[in-house]
């Protein structure tokens, strides 16, 4: 209920939108009894053999009806669907103003894409919440009020048997059904979700399951699944099938209950004959937006538990907030690593331990040290998508949660392992990193980050997470952005981890020329050109167990000799 | 109409539900017709005859009689109409997700995975709509609309005609502007699938946004493309629901024409109030099936289009394997050299063969490496043996017998494999590593985790080996899982052992202590590994050089030395790998 209530705030904003769609839906029900009423008024009429001129009245009606059912419900739609889109756009915007500060701490858990993009789904069915859960009781109740005034107006009793029927149609059926049904869409989810996972284990390790002949077992599991959900399914279609079958027979119900009561009175004189055959019609036709409310309780269900899946990961404390009266960027950029601790939630061990280090303005440092050992940690620090459990990160000899954390990434220029690229033009890439930037600069930062060739291709699109490019070229890109940031602090973590050796080179040598003078950080277990740091740190298990530049290291004889002859020794055999 | 060849196929295969539920229907159909007849008598008796109520109850409990036994049968005809469906999509759920399996990682590999699952869970059950609701519609379409032409025209011809000449005007303008209209509504889900793709983009790349503080400036991108997108697609639907629209004003407009038209007679006194009645009660129930067929039309679409993609699949070139032929009781796998005979690959589209006249023997528990640059047709030789595909000619024997002879579960049995990227499911650490050999015992499993360096990261995880890892678990680094990976190895125990460079994600610490594991690992086991590291190619029985799809050297690290210089410039390019 909470949940639900959560929800239908969220598409508050649109209640004049969703009362004007309700109302053209209320209206063209309404064209379809007026339709059937007039057409047995017609020949009701034309049955006494009255006078010609007398059948006007009815002949204007039907066409009246007829022709504004067809275009009421035109615009019912269009209203509804408009509303629907609405309501979408507002829902995307709502959870990304929601998700913006909780990133990427809170987005950790979705790392393949599948599993946020059924989040994306959720958002995407919660669209329905209009259309499917608030308009069918609103327009249900219009035409029982409707057809209370219409009927009461002949006869009370009547009036109220109608009334009685449509009660028994509109709240008996989707109860009893919910009640049939309940857990079902619920559990549909469910099965789908598992189903999923299932799958993706599937596409991703079959030859693993093939080797291990695993993939029986794996294919009968995820078989299990669907029989589970096709169960179910098979549960909720009975159930549909039954309800659809019982609002029909409450509509025949209410057409003896009304000729019971009020075919004695035409005998009688006391009703007209004609009103009992015009009556009859418009409680046949007034059932049928009683048909979709059954299902109304069932998509409650479903979006009521996409809302708590969605709220579930809203309803987090944000890492980093932002201070209230930031200090401005300082104009000196040394930097100053105090006693930082860190651990992840939920893990007993600390991943950084008492780091302290400091790096002067514009000179270049370099983290080594084994995987594992945290030293990318520190960059999700420095960015401040984590916060130190103890410790701190000076800039210029203020503490970084001074500065608004905005301000505080603008200064600083990071190239990482996997650069990702947005499904977007190559302009629109590059102008994250400056979003003014003239088409002439964006050509530049290109040649300096040693893609000449793509001078001329900035509209060209880069494919789905920049996958029509080389791991080469997605590297060059994110070292053109971080020409174009022009930020006076640079950390590299990992970035030319993932290319080959002559690239990696290549990229290293650019790197150097544009990076020149200004503070840098890298993070690397790759140990090549080590030289050109003014200091190296070499890491082990969150802490700093040795430090200087590279030939002392060297006759340290300690972990950074071995590293380095393990990955060097070899060339020299 | 729309009725694809193949799922028809499958339908004929799940006929019994589907005729019951036709037949159900029909019945229903008649009841309606029924209903329509004694309700008209009910009505003409009270209200011409001023009978009294007394004399009505039989004809009233009539009316309910039918109304309960056409509610009875609709109902029967949509539940046996939802089990030939479920039925259906069982056997085609079953059908694809088995296919995936025995297409391989080489299938899995070449297509996205979220394209994937979309076909395999969103695919089949968009089919559901298509065989419950469109095909069965079809038929009522037909069939409840000359039932009630046959009912009206004993009493009423002219009525009849005019039904009889509008109806056709349903299809007709379902074909003239169904084509177009329908064309616009998938252009308009595609414009909707492709803003929820774009929307999923933004969140995963929210934190480069941040990074670049950018992610405020998005916020008004998906304000303004969600505004852009709604004004679109309201561009295309004001079209496309100009159909619905036209269909439904054939609806309310002929029943609106028969109403005056019989009301006009009645007054000439060329018909009864009566069968008067009975008409205009049928005329909302001629059109409403034509009229359903429209709505389900979309639906029939949609499942016509899944289909395309399932069958793609399932179309694929079929069993990879040939024939098993009966071996015997114990394969000595580990006892007999493995010979790759004039052994060629090309994949499909490339313009030069990966493996071309490849001659070679594997020498039973040695340690053979394949060294050569990335591209080389090294993956490819790996993934013959492993028989995640098939060699387009030649043969990989063992024992004078080709291995694709050889049972696959069999085959499979005997091979422990270490790939560059291991796939960790989606249940405990624990699990992950007993995939190997799910019986195997506690100490066999401390053992492994011991050899593999693994003891450290199990002590550091939140919940130690019961930890959930995978999609929904902790993250493990590269290195992590490859560890994971030959921890597999050792419990599997297999005569054969397949390696893809087994620490390239492995720091040259962790890797110093990992290699004596390994050689332990190989000891008497016929081992292929592709290497990288110098220490590894140095370290096994038998180096080969692989260069553009053919053998270019074969032999120890020194005869190859010895050889020339080739060796060492293949040694030097795989160096420039790793660095």
């Amino acid at each position: 209920m909470k949940t639900f209530i959560r929800l239908s705030s969220l598409v508050r904003p649109y209640f004049w939108w969703m009362a004007l769609a309700a109302l053209i839906g209320f209206a063209t029900t309404g064209s379809s009894i007026g339709l059937l009423m007039t057409s047995a008024y017609i020949i009701a009429k034309a049955a006494l053999l009255p006078p010609m001129g007398a059948l006007q009245l009815g002949i204007v009606g039907v066409r009246f009806f007829g022709l504004a059912r067809g275009v009421l419900r035109y615009a019912e739609r269009l209203v509804s669907h408009s509303t629907t889109f609405k309501i979408l756009a507002k829902l995307r915007l709502w959870f990304y103003d929601a998700i913006e500060p909780l990133a990427p701490a809170r987005l950790m858990h979705f790392r393949s894409g599948d599993l946020l993009q059924r989040v994306v789904d959720d958002i995407q069915s919660l669209e329905n919440i209009y259309t499917r859960v608030l308009a069918p009781p609103v327009t249900a109740l219009l035409v029982a009020v409707l057809m209370w005034f219409l009927v009461g107006a002949l006869s009370l009793p009547a009036a109220l048997s109608v009334l009685s029927f449509h009660l028994l149609a509109g709240i008996g059926v989707p109860l009893l059904s919910a009640q049939l049904s309940r857990g079902v869409a619920v559990g549909i989810m469910e099965q789908k979700t598992a189903q999923q996972l299932l799958a993706l284990d599937l596409f991703q390790g079959v030859g693993e399951l093939q080797i291990y002949g695993k993939i029986g077992a794996h294919l009968d599991a995820l078989r299990m699944t669907e029989e589970k959900k096709l169960r179910l399914q098979r549960k909720s279609a009975i159930v549909e099938g039954l309800q659809e079958s019982l609002t029909g027979v409450l509509m025949n119900g209410a057409v003896i209950a009304i000729l019971w009561v009020m075919v004695p009175s035409v005998a009688t004189g006391g009703v007209s004959g004609i009103s009992l055959a015009i009556i009859t019609l418009a409680v046949m036709a007034s059932f049928e937006p009683f048909l979709p409310l059954p299902g109304a309780i069932k998509h409650l269900e479903a979006d009521t538990h996409a809302g708590r899946r969605l709220f579930e990961i809203l309803d987090a404390q944000p890492e980093t907030k932002a201070p209230e009266k930031p200090v401005p960027f300082p104009e000196e950029h040394s930097i100053r690593v105090e006693t930082l601790t860190f651990s992840y939630p939920e893990s007993p061990s600390k991943t950084l331990d008492q780091l302290s280090f400091s790096v002067p303005q514009g000179e270049h440092i370099a983290i080594v040290g084994p995987s594992g050992a945290g030293k990318s940690t520190l960059t999700s620090l420095f960015m401040r998508f984590w916060n130190p459990s103890e410790g701190d990160i000076l800039i210029g000899e203020r503490s970084i949660t001074l500065f608004d954390p905005e301000e505080l990434r603008r200064n600083i220029a990071l190239v990482s392992q996997r650069t990702y690229l947005f499904a977007q033009t190559i302009r629109q890439n590059l102008l994250l990193a400056r979003p003014l930037a003239t088409d002439e600069e964006l050509q530049r930062a290109l040649e300096a980050a040693g893609l000449g060739s793509f001078r001329e291709k900035l509209d060209e699109w880069t494919g789905q997470h920049g996958m029509l490019l080389s791991g080469g070229e997605r590297q060059r890109i994110a070292i053109a952005r971080v020409l174009l940031q022009e930020a006076p602090l640079v950390i590299l973590d990992e970035a030319t981890a993932n290319l080959d050796g002559v690239t990696e080179r290549e990229v290293n040598e650019t790197l150097d020329t544009v990076t020149k003078g200004k503070t840098l950080i890298a993070i690397t277990h790759r140990l090549s050109a080590m030289e050109r740091y003014d200091s190296i740190i070499v890491i082990d298990r969150g802490a700093i167990v040795e430090e200087g530049r590279h030939e002392d290291l060297m006759r340290l004889n300690g972990l950074y000799r071995r590293m380095w002859d393990l990955q060097h020794g070899d060339a020299h055999a | 109409m729309n009725i694809d060849r193949r799922l028809f196929g499958m339908l004929k295969e799940e006929r019994t539900p589907f005729i019951l539920s036709l037949i159900a229907g029909s019945f229903a159909a008649g009841m309606l017709i029924l209903q329509a007849w004694y309700l008209s008598r009910i009505i003409d008796g009270a209200f011409m005859r001023k009978s009294p109520i007394a004399s009505l109850l039989p004809l009233i409990g009539l009316f309910a009689l039918f109304s309960l036994l056409r509610m009875l049968l609709s109902w029967l005809s949509h539940t046996e109409a939802n089990r030939g469906t479920l039925k259906i999509r069982k056997t085609l759920f079953g059908q694809l997700s088995s296919k995936i399996g025995e297409l391989g990682p080489l299938f899995t590999r070449s297509v996205q995975s979220g394209r994937l699952s979309t076909t395999l869970i969103k695919g089949v059950e968009a089919l559901d709509a298509y065989f419950s609701q469109y095909i069965p519609q079809i038929f009522f379409a037909l069939f409840t609309p000359v039932l009630i032409l046959c009912a009206v025209f004993p009493g009423d011809w002219i009525s009849g005609a005019i039904l009889l000449g509008t109806a056709p005007l349903i299809p007709l303008f379902m074909i003239l502007i169904g084509k177009s209209a329908s064309a616009m509504t998938q252009k308009q889900w595609k414009t909707m699938s492709r803003m929820s793709g774009y929307f999923l983009d933004v969140l995963q790349g929210l934190p480069t946004l941040k990074l670049f503080a950018q992610s405020k400036m998005q916020r008004q991108m998906i304000e303004e493309s969600g505004e852009s997108f709604r004004h679109a697609t309201l561009r295309v639907l004001k079209i496309a629901f100009l159909s619905s629209l036209t269909l439904e004003l054939v609806g309310t407009l002929g029943t609106a024409f028969i109403a005056v038209g019989i009301g006009l007679r009645i007054m000439k006194g060329g018909i009864a109030f009566q069968p008067a009645l009975f008409v205009l009660l049928l005329t909302p129930d001629f059109y409403l099936p034509l009229r359903q067929l429209g709505i389900k039309f979309h639906a029939g679409m949609e499942g016509g289009s899944a289909s395309k993609e399932i069958f793609d699949i399932l179309e694929q070139p079929g069993d990879p394997h040939e024939r098993p032929t009966p071996g015997r009781a114990e394969e000595p796998f580990g006892h007999h050299p493995i010979v790759f005979k004039d052994l060629s690959y090309t994949y499909p589209g490339a313009d030069r063969p990966a493996l071309e006249g490849i001659n070679a023997e594997i020498l039973p528990g040695r340690t053979t490496a394949l060294i050569g640059p990335s591209g080389s047709g090294k993956s490819t030789l790996l993934n013959l043996l492993l028989r995640f595909q098939k060699p387009e000619s030649g043969a990989v024997t063992i024992s004078g017998r080709s291995i694709h002879h050889i049972p696959l579960e069999v085959w499979h049995k005997n091979i422990s494999w270490v790939p560059q990227h291991p796939t960790m499911f989606n249940t405990s650490l624990k699990e992950n590593i007993l995939l190997a050999r799910p019986d195997a015992s506690k100490e066999a499993l401390e053992t492994a985790i011991r050899l593999t360096g693994l003891t450290a990261f199990v002590a550091s995880l939140p919940e130690g080996i019961e930890t959930l890892i995978g999609e929904q678990g902790a993250r493990l680094s590269g290195g992590e899982a490859q560890r994971v990976a030959l921890a597999r190895a050792f419990l599997k125990n297999a005569p054969l052992l397949v390696l893809d460079e087994p620490t390239s994600h492995t720091d040259p610490e962790l890797e110093d202590a990992l290699r004596s594991s390994i050689t332990e690992l190989m000891k008497g086991r016929t081992t292929v590994i592709i290497a990288h590291r110098l220490e590894t190619i140095r370290s096994a029985d038998r180096i080969m050089v692989i260069s553009e799809g053919k053998i270019t050297g074969c032999g120890t690290h020194e005869e190859l030395l010895n050889e020339g210089g080739f060796y060492l410039e293949a040694l030097r390019l795989q160096q420039e790998m790793v660095a």
